[in-house]
């Protein structure tokens, strides 16, 4: 069994390899494009998927409403940002108030969602936790498709075009690269909060044993709405920048991202940090190549098949701990 | 009853809420005409709705929390309790049964359909128990089987003119085969790796339908299914529905039969024993592997038999209908009714399918109260409407 | 125990309410059907608009027949099942015509439902071909042109004025974009001297569509022909434009209109679409939007004028027939010519509009001007 799967995935590899190379060399332009496109859509995963693993990690819930805070965020954003244009602000002002009040609403909705649909589910069955989510889902969803609009709405970037830059633009635009940027200094922020500081210990020490945490005097709960705040604060930041890059926004933009995200955090093995972010990396860019090179049509496909293959050689994802289990 | 402390907290949550809901419920921006709209009644409604919703919010915990410590032992639904007594048991079946016997003809033909579609979840909540509430193995893909079912119908009588009798048993197979099949190389993922690539494989089913023209038509979908065959009768619409709901009736039951059959049985017993520990379970001698492909492709079953009705009674399919959603309603049905419990998932797929149908009344906002009611639903009662008995043996000292 | 008890008398009494709604006064029932919430909630909703301002202004001239007009609005989530459920409960209601539904599927679905029933049906938005050219659908008619006509206008503009060689065919794999666009590739096979160098489906709602706006620009493709709708139009138009990659895009009537140009913004300039005649020098087309911005406050939706219309031909085909009679109504609809906000329409022997056709419109300025 084990030899027929290294042999298998070797095999695969290869073939892929193969093409890999072939395609480089004739058309490398092309063949770049593609990796750079597959690049930032890797980044936009990672920014929502950031949030998805964190939270994943220390209660082992797929938070469901993860997507619609981020909407949330991008939502607020959106209304600051008009409203202070209609004032007349400077732009940059603007931009970054808008940004501030997104992260500081996101984590408001982020740590009142916790409290009122998963804190009173913390000893039950998960799947009832997931069931509770799910439903905050739809009801956040349909809240702000109520309290504002059902239509799309024009999401003017707050990024501007540098004038510098215009000569590359085409090669990748400010936002694209401000996604990119962002993300690679949200994920080492977030190791080092994890790593070196004390709520990071005891985030991770929660993660292990909520009960011996709270035993040695962790405030577990304290430290489960810090996750949650630090989660939504990465989802709000990737939903303003990624209204940013697609220019638009409206109630359901949550869901196909935070399902794509949640996806991802999957494949880089759920729980950790720099997973997500490889596995958003991984099934951007491959989603990427396999558009440029195939159908478009077959991309999801083609995205969950590498993600069966990498789970059948490693069951927790490319970065997971594999957990012996106990008896 | 009301303490000062308690509307206390509830004005600060009052005023958190207030602050909250501020952008999105006051300021309205249209950012096409650059106007902003400043909706302050909303501000004063949200502040006092939150407080009577969390003053209520509040003591129904409390009232859930005192409850827990009182009757932690005698913990068994009323349902349950209600018909393992005999004097009502009987009663109780028969009413149900003249009931659900008299629905058709004493409703509007409106109401037999959506009772018809209510009553394929139960068939579809029941077959996804199997898996998800048995065998606690979290399935996001079970629509796929569902699709596989429906497809199965409506190509199998478009090229080869089948008739739906036929096709019942064919997609039973198929639906059984294709579980094993997904069953197959995910034996050893767990928990929500797991619930991941069924998700995968769901969609896969999904997009494949929607792509592949050439096989399932693609988007436009399959008009024109022809409802069961009587011997050749025609039936009128009406005549159809009634029909229709006597077959899912029937199926229903079957299903319920077999579900109650296999739950005690040597195979449902080993399910059980996954679920808790799949290692000492191992240990006992079961047969890991095997045990799990059962489940997955008895679940399937179900599914691809819920799926003919459904293509049968709606008469034109299209891959919209098999969407991550669909799955994700009919977890919901399982686990809201309560996971494990039959009698539970039946009133799970009542109440979830047949609600919203009843909340058109409040139109609109029939999704917000729906996922409020789901929030609602879960924090109250987290193990579901009717929780799942386990069989226990009690062993009283013999009196001398 | 007595929850129980509770319960059923809270199940009767409902029942009982339900039931009593069949007895309701001496009124013509139109059912509305279509999608008004989720996220296609806008065509629905605009729709149901124009039926509720067309229902208003003809029973305050007095009805027909001498009765009042009475809508009767149905959610289908654009989905088939539920759109078949919706069907049987408008009908058991007592709906007597039925204006909807939105999108096609629902309507091919729900419309065995409608006629078996005996009931006229009027679409404001259907526009599969099959729903009049397979005539298996008798009752059946609509007030928007369907599907092919809009595909052999695109092609032929794409071919003689815009004098392309290759275009790129691009949708949302939809029902109704992926449709469109199969429609736009058999035109061009037939036509000859255009070659398809792209047939591609994307995901609808996606984050990103770079990777197929750099399979546009390898293509080389000319025009790029769009099947779907404006939201998803405008990220690929901004990237395209983003990333220099010389196309004319081109889409259809899903992409028409002030939400396409508004969305897009500044990206939009040059951008070609097809869509309803413009038929805003009407003047109870523009009377019709003064209603609107009174009654909700904002400019009328997509689909709002195609519902009204609805209403008016079925209200005027009911009082040429002298009745409301299936038989008859439907007869009469054949016959019936109305002055409707989209100019004198009528409908030909299939169901479909006479009268409403399309045109392309290219945008200039930021706004949709006609070009043809």
């Amino acid at each position: 069994m084990r030899w027929i799967n290294i042999l298998l995935g070797l095999a695969v590899a290869g073939i892929l390899g193969f093409y890999g190379i072939r395609e480089l060399l004739a058309d490398p332009v092309y063949f770049l494009e593609l990796f750079l496109g597959g690049l930032v859509r890797g980044s936009i995963y990672a920014l929502i998927a950031l949030g998805y693993t964190m939270v994943y990690g220390i209660i082992q819930l797929i938070n469901f409403a993860h997507g619609e805070i981020y909407m949330i965020g991008a939502m607020t954003a959106l209304i600051v940002a008009s409203v202070l244009g209609l004032w007349g602000w400077h732009s940059a002002v603007i931009a970054i108030l808008a940004v501030v009040f997104a992260v500081v609403y996101s984590c408001a909705y982020g740590f009142t969602v916790e409290k009122i649909a998963y804190k009173p589910l913390r000893t039950a069955p998960r799947l009832s936790a997931l069931i509770s989510a799910i439903g905050m889902s739809l009801f956040l969803q349909n809240y702000v498709m109520l309290a504002q609009t059902p239509e799309f709405q024009p999401f003017e970037s707050l990024i501007p075009d540098f004038a510098f830059w215009e000569p590359y633009a085409h090669i990748i635009t400010s936002v694209e690269l401000a996604i990119i940027i962002t993300t690679v200094v949200v994920m080492i922020l977030l190791g080092m909060l994890i790593k070196f500081t004390k709520i990071g210990k005891a985030m991770r020490a929660t993660a292990q044993d909520k009960i011996m945490s709270s035993l040695v005097g962790i405030n577990v709960n304290n430290v489960i709405s810090t996750t949650f705040v630090v989660g939504s604060a990465t989802a709000a930041i990737g939903g303003v920048l990624i209204a940013c890059h697609v220019g638009q926004i409206n109630f359901f933009i949550g869901f196909l991202a935070g399902l794509k995200a949640f996806i991802a955090a999957v494949l880089g093995g759920i729980g950790s940090v720099p997973g997500a972010v490889l596995g958003s990396l991984v099934l951007g860019i491959s989603e990427s190549f396999f558009t440029g090179y195939f159908w478009s049509e077959y991309e999801d496909v083609f995205a969950f098949t590498i993600l069966v293959i990498i789970l059948i050689f490693r069951p927790s994802g490319i970065l997971g701990k594999h957990e012996t289990q106990k008896v | 009853m009301v303490t000062k402390k308690e509307i206390k907290q509830s004005v600060v949550i009052a005023f958190w809420f207030m602050l909250l809901t501020f952008p999105i419920m006051v300021i309205k921006v249209n950012t096409i005409k650059n106007e902003v709209i400043f909706r302050w009644q909303a501000l004063f409604w949200t502040g006092v709705g939150t407080f009577f919703a969390s003053l209520i919010w509040n003591y129904f915990l409390r009232l859930k929390e005192s409850k827990k410590r009182a009757d932690i032992k005698d913990d068994v639904p009323t349902v349950h309790r209600l018909l393992n007594t005999p004097q009502f048991r009987t009663p109780f079946l028969l009413a149900v049964g003249v009931f659900f016997l008299a629905y058709p003809f004493v409703f509007p033909m409106y109401h037999t359909s959506i009772m018809i579609s209510a009553l394929v979840y139960v068939m579809l909540g029941l077959g996804l128990n199997i898996v998800v509430g048995l065998a606690g193995l979290l399935d996001l893909g079970y629509v796929a089987f569902y699709a596989v079912g429906a497809y199965a119908y409506a190509l199998l009588n478009l090229h080869f003119g089948i008739s739906f009798w036929v096709v019942l048993p064919i997609a039973a197979v198929l639906g059984a085969i294709c579980g094993t099949l997904l069953g197959y190389p995910v034996l050893r993922l767990r928990g929500d790796y797991l619930a991941i690539v069924t998700l995968g494989f769901g969609e896969i089913i999904r997009i494949v339908l929607e792509n592949w023209s050439e096989f399932s038509k693609g988007p436009r979908g399959i008009p024109d299914i022809p409802p069961p065959g009587l011997f050749g009768i025609e039936l009128g619409q009406h005549a159809t529905v009634i029909y229709i709901y006597f077959i899912v009736i029937a199926l229903v039951l079957t299903t319920i039969f077999f579900v109650n059959r296999l739950e005690n049985s040597r195979i449902g017993r080993a399910w059980i024993a996954l679920r808790d520990d799949e290692i000492a379970c191992q240990a006992m001698g079961i047969d890991k592997f095997k045990t799990k492909l059962t489940a997955f492709a008895l679940g399937a079953t179900w599914a691809s038999l819920g799926g003919v009705v459904f293509a049968a009674k709606t008469s034109y399919i299209n891959p919209m209908s098999f969407t991550i959603w669909e799955s994700i309603t009919i977890l919901c049905v399982v686990v809201i009714g309560g996971m494990g419990s039959a009698i539970g998932v039946i009133a799970g797929a009542l109440v979830l399918i047949l609600l919203p149908e009843y909340l058109r009344a409040v139109a609109e906002y029939r999704m917000l109260v729906f996922g409020a009611l789901q929030v609602i639903v879960m924090v109250f009662r987290p193990d579901g409407l009717i929780k799942s008995v386990r069989k226990t043996y009690k062993f009283e000292r013999a009196e001398k | 125990m007595k929850s129980i008890f509770k319960a059923i008398a809270v199940a009767a009494l409902g029942l009982a309410v339900f039931t009593a709604q069949g007895f309701a006064a001496d009124t013509i029932k139109i059912g509305s059907a279509g999608v008004i919430s989720g996220d296609l909630a806008p065509y629905g909703i605009s729709a149901l608009r124009g039926v509720e301002i067309a229902v208003d202004d003809i029973n305050a001239a007095g009805g027909v027949l001498g009765k009042k007009l009475e809508v009767m609005p149905g959610d289908d989530v654009c989905k088939p099942e539920i759109a078949v459920n919706m069907a049987t409960k408008l009908v058991s209601d007592g709906a007597q015509m039925i204006v909807g539904h939105i999108c096609s599927g629902c309507t091919i679905a729900a419309n065995k439902i409608y006629k078996d029933a005996n009931i006229v049906v009027v679409s404001p938005s259907s526009t599969a071909d099959p729903l009049t050219l397979s005539g298996d659908h008798p009752n059946f008619f609509r007030t928007i042109a369907y599907d092919g006509a809009q595909a052999k206008l695109m092609s032929s503009f794409v071919k003689n004025e815009l004098k392309a060689k290759t275009v790129a065919l691009v949708h949302d794999k939809g029902d109704y974009g992926k449709g469109q666009m199969e429609l736009v590739q058999k035109e061009f096979e037939a036509m000859g001297g255009v070659e398809i160098v792209l047939f591609e489906g994307v995901t609808t709602g996606a984050v990103d569509f770079s990777a197929i706006v750099q399979k546009i620009k390898r293509s080389k493709a000319e025009v790029t022909l769009w099947g779907g709708y404006h939201s998803d139009a405008s990220k690929i138009v901004q990237l395209l434009k983003k990333k220099r990659v010389k196309t004319t895009f081109f889409g259809g009537d899903g992409m028409y209109g002030d939400n396409f140009t508004n969305l897009a913004g500044k990206y939009s300039e040059g951008v070609y679409a097809t869509g309803p005649n413009d038929t805003s020098n009407n003047p109870l087309h523009k009377e019709l939007a003064v209603k609107h911005q009174k009654k909700y406050g904002e400019d009328p939706g997509t689909f709002f004028y195609n519902g009204y219309a609805c209403v008016q031909a079925l209200a005027a085909a009911a009082e040429k027939a002298g009745s409301i009679d299936y038989d008859k109504l439907r007869a009469a609809m054949f016959d019936t010519k109305i002055d409707s906000p989209l100019g004198p329409i009528g409908f030909d022997d299939r169901g479909d509009v006479i009268g409403a056709g399309f045109s392309v419109y290219k945008v200039i300025d930021g706004k949709y001007t006609q070009v043809n």
